[in-house]
């Protein structure tokens, strides 16, 4: 059923749930909600399931009319909504009514924020999820637009929560990128992996959701290409300028760029929430560590369970 | 050898250099693993000369990923018939013009060649897919004969139309979309390399061939100009 008019999209909204699997080796990105952590928390306030596609907002300056009662979340960079002409906290649910009108004001911090809606955001389904790749211009997934109206698969009110304040994230602090190193981390001189983890870097223009480009001391000789080879998300590439580039969602599939390591999973969700000027800095850390912590979040969202007050939750059975 | 990438990742490297030997070895794996990955197998990326193997962490932590990819890789020795799909093969036409390949003429004198020796060195051979990327149905084609070999431009260009034919050193390909891109452009095909009911046209594997076609045949089959 409808539930919102679009009144103003803000510079790019698009659907997103957890990407494409299975496409890539048909050239198909990824895609997928860069902050995975907001947008888990945007779902888990619904309890709708982990995955479900929600609207990502870069930037905020958008504007919704509901078209029927309906509860929504919204997390992730925007700190604040308005509703009609009331200013609401973000990071857990907001009632509407019928005609209310949500406007996210621009953000000052961070890039992207989620609305969830009950049981998902109905968009069409392309190769297995609903996921916009912008340069893809693929048919049938195409970015919000004033005048859309999204569907929901159903209206109602659902039960006040809001995000505990230790897992609301701010993101106006300098970001820490914990690496696993990549097997190519030995071909980069020690005087390189160096320079790597002691220095902080600044987050460049040229900074999307297919990779950000980091500017600092620039690494002195990167080993030259490697041939073309599938890269994973968080892959740190090395360019012959000497500045690094993570790979985001959005990353071609394949690329010939020697790699460093990889920034961890989840610290992608963090690292794509920094603008331009914002600082970065590296750290080493391990594969198991940082397979135990993804496990960790991705279980936490799927076992815990709401208090009635709606303010904690609990691990499940 | 079976490197660890990231969380959910790890790499297979079957050789050092570009071969097409070991482009069959590849799609058997893939093969095997598409059968042998249930439940936890994600997402399979090929390339030149490895493949990317993306899993959920959640069925399988990375030791056991390595074990049975290695138990794959292992059988690949016992390979004695090709895998099942020999690679399909293409007929795709082109019409090589200055108009439809801006970088035609460029090319040729680059080379000390007239543009229909450059139309007849491209179309003579077969080519393999090496590897898709870039763009969705983007396949990297090889290898291009030395005489006809070119780098990729300095400055790329903000836009290449769909159905551009390229080279950039000693590969070929075709743009399935209008697209930013840094190759030496030499013709158009009207052939669709992507489209969201039949995916890319092209697999990795496969065998392409390009024959010429006149600019009214280029039309007639639904070209752009």
């Amino acid at each position: 059923m409808s539930l919102f008019r679009i009144e103003n999209p803000g510079p790019l909204t698009t659907v997103q749930d957890n990407g494409r699997q299975g496409y890539q080796r048909h050239g198909l990105a990824q895609g997928g909600a860069a902050d995975r952590h907001a947008f888990m928390w945007a779902n888990k306030l619904l309890e709708n399931a982990p995955g479900s596609a929600c609207l990502e907002l870069a930037f905020g300056g958008f504007e919704a009319v509901a078209l029927a009662p309906v509860t929504v979340a919204v997390t992730g960079a925007a700190w604040e909504v308005q509703l009609n002409e009331d200013f609401m906290p973000t990071w857990r649910t907001l009632e509407l009514a019928r005609g209310d009108r949500l406007r996210i004001p621009p953000v000052r911090h961070g890039r992207f924020s989620y609305l969830a809606i009950p049981g998902g955001v109905l968009s069409e389904t392309v190769f297995g999820s609903q996921s916009v790749v912008m340069r893809e211009g693929v048919d049938g997934l195409n970015p919000i637009a004033a005048g859309d109206v999204i569907g929901g698969k159903s209206a109602g009110i659902l039960p006040q929560r809001v995000v505990p304040l230790r897992f609301q994230r701010r993101y106006e602090s300098p970001v820490l990128c914990r690496v696993i190193a990549g097997y190519q981390y030995h071909q980069f001189s020690g005087d390189d992996r160096h320079r790597l983890f002691g220095q902080r870097y600044t987050v460049s223009s040229q900074s999307d959701r297919m990779g950000f480009k980091l500017s600092g001391a620039p690494l002195q000789s990167p080993p030259s290409g490697v041939i073309s080879e599938g890269v994973a998300l968080g892959s740190i590439q090395v360019p012959g300028d000497g500045n690094p580039i993570v790979l985001l969602n959005d990353r071609q599939t394949i690329g010939g760029y020697p790699k460093i390591g990889v920034v961890s999973t989840l610290d992608c969700s963090r690292l794509v929430q920094a603008l331009p000027g914002q600082q970065v800095a590296f750290a080493l850390t391990d594969l198991e560590a940082m397979q135990s912590e993804w496990l960790m979040f991705e279980r936490f969202f799927q076992v815990s369970r709401w208090n009635p007050s709606g303010t904690d939750l609990s691990w499940g059975g | 050898m079976i490197d660890c990438v990231s969380e959910n990742s790890v790499l297979v490297t079957l050789g050092n250099r570009i071969d097409p030997a070991l482009t069959s070895k590849i799609v058997a794996l893939c093969e095997w693993l598409d059968l042998n990955g249930e439940g936890w197998l994600v997402d399979l990326v090929p390339s030149y000369t490895t493949l990317l193997v993306v899993y959920d962490p959640l069925q399988r932590d990375f030791r056991d990923v390595t074990r049975i990819v290695r138990q794959g890789v292992g059988g690949l020795a016992q390979l004695t018939r090709q895998p099942s799909s020999e690679g399909h093969s293409h007929e795709i036409p082109v019409y090589y013009s200055p108009e439809s390949g801006p970088d035609l003429l460029a090319l040729a004198k680059l080379k000390g060649l007239s543009v229909d020796e450059v139309i007849r060195l491209h179309s003579q051979r077969s080519y393999q897919v090496y590897a898709l990327g870039f763009l969705p149905g983007f396949g990297f084609l090889g290898t291009v004969d030395p005489q006809i070999q070119a780098p990729r431009k300095v400055v790329p260009r903000a836009s290449v139309p769909a159905g551009s034919v390229a080279i950039a050193n000693g590969q070929t390909a075709i743009y399935p979309r209008t697209s930013p891109g840094g190759w030496q452009l030499i013709g158009r095909s009207p052939t669709v390399m992507f489209d969201r009911h039949s995916l890319s046209r092209l697999s990795i594997g496969d065998q392409v061939r390009f024959f010429p076609v006149s600019r009214k045949e280029y039309l007639s089959m639904g070209g752009e100009l």
